[in-house]
């Protein structure tokens, strides 16, 4: 009892020396595998000057393989949105037998070594498509592969919005005489928007990124279909380490653009609603 | 202040952390690391039995690293320990002499350094219904010609510069014979990243013929793939280079294993698995066929000179070539 008194006496001291404990664990972990690497990134970069690293990130096939990495990452994050919207609404509101085996084939590209999700994709819809659908080594292939692996975001950050979002005010909407789009648009979009948002961001950032089922998929035709991630394994390849440290860079501070882009939208929205 | 003194802190630990981290690795009294390229692995899965079989290689124990050639000889630059080292092609194995890591010499021997030959064959479909037999009918129309990415896969430069070659020996000018390769670029509607997936493209059913070593596609045909293949009259000599690190704590016994492998006994050996032997005893009785306009590399300007005129990512003949035809079939 005596002892129980005693502790509760320093709980708040103990609590704050946990906290600082934990901080400088997630402070050290954090700097161990994201900080320092990405510094070492942008350092071998810059290590040959800002005008190789210029020269590097605007060489022409360099250039071809961003433009076509950024456009192929938002078209797919903008279907995602549409997509992956409608997959998380049919799992939440719809009962239909096998909803269970859906719910958990939207993670299996997650667990796919993705260059296996190359391959299979590839056996379906490539020259010898038992389906009769020929999109090999196309852009459309790239768009594909890339929908594939980043199917599952916007699905899994808008099915928890939407699971607490309880029927009631749309059934008021609907009340009103508001149709089901509109009780959808003035509703539903509102509430699920940060979550969408949110997942249209990782899928936009893990496009960017992917190389193991684009490397089978596209092709790799320089200025055709070869994407930026393909483009830096060449470079790397080729012992041009400082290009590919350069070209990753651009990579890298897009992605923190549209990241941070997308959170100042969110915060905006947020503060909207209050 | 205070939060960012604890970063400091943080990122101070964290270096140190790394820095011990890169301590401690290196091989035990009798064994040795092979650090190859990928294709001939399973030459080494016989050749190294057969070398503990003998006198010098009794009670040598083996690692075995397989890779890319240019990933190899990356990991050994970068500090990976090995004791025999054997690339795709000589480039990879320079980096390691300018790098201190192979001796100067290492190519003075009679065999100036290499382990086995190939050539540059065409793969074609069983029967060669197309009826492939020359460069010329690469090009012509409805022709599909698979060949890995230059700029990805070593092992491509040799085709790119066995197509080059034969254009020359079949007395075209210098001009006509880029002209010839960006026209066989024309007809290659994928670029795999290496040999081997450029080989699963084929016979997953894309093209009609696929450029590549003689070894991978007798190596094709021995596993049953439904493939012929057909040597060119005009084609370069693959060289594959191989060398005993100068930092190896076993020297001796990483030489006698080299002196094993270019014996006759193991040459053989490279020759069921479809490698030219350099060996000449070992190369005549193992029946490969003698294209009668054979080049190498060195009557091209050899590989310093052909990487920077073909393969520079800005001013090479490849990279522009690339750009011809990315750009103009657009889309």
């Amino acid at each position: 009892m005596a002892a129980s008194t005693l502790a509760r006496g320093r709980a708040g001291q103990e609590v704050r020396g946990g906290a600082a404990l934990l901080r400088g664990t997630v402070t050290l972990y954090l700097s161990l595998i994201v900080v320092l690497p990405l510094t070492a990134v942008v350092w071998r970069s810059s290590r040959d000057g800002w005008g190789a690293f210029w020269e590097a990130a605007t060489q022409p096939q360099a250039l071809a393989a961003l433009r076509l990495t950024f456009a192929v990452a938002l078209a797919v994050a903008a279907g995602n949105v549409v997509m992956g919207t409608v997959i998380a609404w049919v799992l939440v509101r719809d009962q239909f037998p096998g909803k269970r085996v859906v719910n958990a084939l939207i993670d299996l590209p997650f667990a796919l070594p993705t260059i296996v999700a190359g391959i299979t994709l590839l056996a379906l819809y490539g020259s010898s498509s038992p389906v009769g659908v020929d999109i090999g080594y196309t852009r459309a292939g790239v768009v594909l592969a890339l929908a594939f692996v980043t199917l599952p975001f916007v699905v899994r950050s808008v099915q928890p919005v939407l699971l607490t979002m309880e029927p009631d005010m749309e059934e008021a909407a609907r009340c009103l005489g508001a149709g089901p789009l509109t009780s959808f648009r003035r509703i539903v979009l509102p509430t699920i928007a940060p979550a969408l948002l949110a997942g249209a961001a990782l899928a936009f950032a893990r496009a960017v990124g992917e190389f193991g089922s684009v490397v089978i998929l596209s092709g790799n035709i320089p200025y055709r279909t070869e994407v930026a991630s393909v483009h830096v394994f060449s470079l790397v390849e080729n012992d041009d380490v400082g290009s590919a440290a350069a070209v990753s860079v651009v990579l890298l501070a897009t992605s923190v653009l549209v990241l941070a882009g997308l959170n100042l939208l969110q915060r905006r929205r947020t503060r909207h609603a209050d | 202040m205070k939060v960012r003194a604890k970063f400091a802190a943080g990122l101070l630990a964290a270096g140190m952390l790394l820095a011990a981290g890169c301590g401690g690795s290196g091989g035990g009294s009798d064994k040795l690391t092979l650090v190859a390229y990928s294709t001939p692995r399973e030459a080494y899965e016989q050749l190294i039995p057969a070398f503990q079989k003998t006198e010098a290689g009794k009670g040598v124990g083996f690692s075995q690293s397989y890779g890319s050639s240019g990933d190899q000889s990356r990991a050994v630059q970068n500090g990976l320990a090995a004791d025999v080292v054997t690339l795709a092609l000589e480039p990879d194995m320079t980096k390691l002499v300018d790098a201190g890591l192979v001796a100067e010499g290492w190519n003075a021997d009679e065999h100036k350094g290499m382990i086995t030959n190939s050539v540059v064959v065409f793969i074609v479909r069983k029967g060669n219904p197309k009826n492939i037999r020359t460069w010329d009918d690469l090009i012509k129309p409805g022709v599909e010609v698979i060949e890995p990415n230059p700029f990805t896969s070593g092992g491509a430069k040799w085709n790119i510069m066995a197509a080059y070659g034969a254009q020359l020996q079949g007395g075209k000018t210098p001009e006509q014979a880029n002209a010839y390769l960006l026209e066989l670029f024309r007809h290659v509607p994928v670029q795999d990243k290496s040999a081997r997936e450029a080989l699963q493209t084929f016979i997953g059913g894309k093209g009609d013929v696929m450029l590549a070593y003689e070894n991978e596609a007798i190596n094709a045909q021995q596993k049953e793939q439904p493939v012929d293949y057909v040597v060119p009259d005009d084609t370069i000599l693959i060289e594959n280079p191989i060398a005993v690190a100068s930092k190896s704590k076993n020297a001796t016994a990483a030489s006698a294993f080299v002196d094993f492998l270019r014996s006759e006994e193991a040459q053989r050996m490279y020759a069921e698995r479809g490698y030219r032997p350099v060996n000449q005893a070992a190369a005549a009785g193992a029946g490969f066929p003698e294209p009668p306009g054979l080049f190498t590399i060195k009557d091209l300007g050899g590989w310093t000179d052909v990487n920077k005129r073909f393969f520079d990512k800005e001013a090479g003949i490849v990279a522009d070539i690339e750009r011809t035809v990315g750009v103009s079939v657009g889309s």
